[in-house]
């Protein structure tokens, strides 16, 4: 046991496996969106055009997008990035839809004379068949965005743990949102 | 276009104002959040989208930048509103308090 520990351990240390030891690439495929998200960013917040700004803007992004490069994507595959991103469009304007009609929903809860019977707190449990973190991060933002649902807990796992206020906003969970997100990513 | 505004304006603060309401209504801290953290959301989108109409009238590049950073407000609103929620409600749970249900309340009657 012991022994084994320490061969493992050796074996990760030692250069015959230079795959796991070499730095990543600094101007990789990542660096530039996030280069060029980050200088439009700029653009749009400092609105002035002179040289002095411009090299500023640069300059910083450079950095930052050489610092942070790698968190904002989960693969170095420019068409596979591409190709998420257009499926997260039409993913959007579908939440924002439902954003919209659960908030109606709830504002009806909120102004209904007898409010206190029609609500029906409690928290739901159930597991997610979305493997990655990343889409388990977008399904729990999802739920929380939607009101009358809140996300309290995703274990390793994927049991997700949702507070909802009453049955209809805790019942169609995760259905339909589930599947456009394990269809934006592809799992 | 004045109207559209308008109309826009005032359904944002609709939401904004049931946010209040719903605040002070709930019975605990967990229902309380619902309306706190989210009815917000299309408030904020329904304001700042005639907020960004309302500049682009004379339409100029000034104008179309501070429009673009109007929808950028809302884009990270959405993004950063959601995980603030989240953090609220784990606290919650985390230090040890039960949730508000039917079937408690009715235990205390009883």
């Amino acid at each position: 046991m012991d022994k084994d520990y320490h061969t493992s351990f050796g074996n990760n240390l030692s250069p015959r496996n230079p795959s796991k030891l070499s730095r990543p690439k600094r101007f990789n495929i990542t660096f530039i969106i996030s280069f060029l998200i980050l200088f439009a960013l700029w653009i749009i917040f400092s609105g002035r055009f002179d040289g002095f700004h411009i090299t500023l803007g640069l300059i910083s992004s450079a950095i930052v997008a050489a610092f942070s490069g790698d968190l904002m994507f989960t693969s170095r595959n420019a068409r596979s990035i591409f190709l998420l991103w257009l499926r997260m469009t039409t993913y959007i304007p579908w939440l924002l839809y439902q954003i919209f009609l659960a908030n109606l929903h709830v504002m009806y809860l909120v102004l209904h004379p007898r409010m206190m019977e029609l609500i029906n707190p409690k928290i739901i449990q159930f597991d997610s068949r979305l493997k990655s973190e990343y889409s388990r991060m977008v399904f729990a933002n999802s739920i929380t965005l939607t009101p009358g649902t809140i996300t309290v807990n995703v274990n390793a796992l994927g049991r997700f743990s949702v507070h909802c206020i009453d049955d209809p906003s805790g019942q169609p969970l995760p259905g339909k949102m589930e599947e456009k997100i394990a269809h934006v990513f592809k799992e | 276009m004045n109207i559209l505004v308008i109309l826009l304006l005032f359904g944002g603060l609709f939401f904004f104002t049931g946010g209040s309401i719903g605040i002070l209504r709930f019975p605990d801290f967990y229902t309380r959040l619902h309306p706190a953290g989210k009815l917000d959301t299309a408030g904020q989108f329904l304001t700042m989208s005639a907020i960004s109409l309302y500049i682009m009238q004379d339409f100029t590049l000034h104008t179309f930048l501070t429009a673009t950073k109007i929808v950028l407000i809302v884009i990270f609103v959405y993004l950063t509103s959601p995980t603030a929620t989240h953090a609220i409600m784990d606290a919650g749970v985390r230090a040890g308090l039960k949730p508000w249900t039917k079937a408690g309340r009715h235990d205390l009657a009883d």
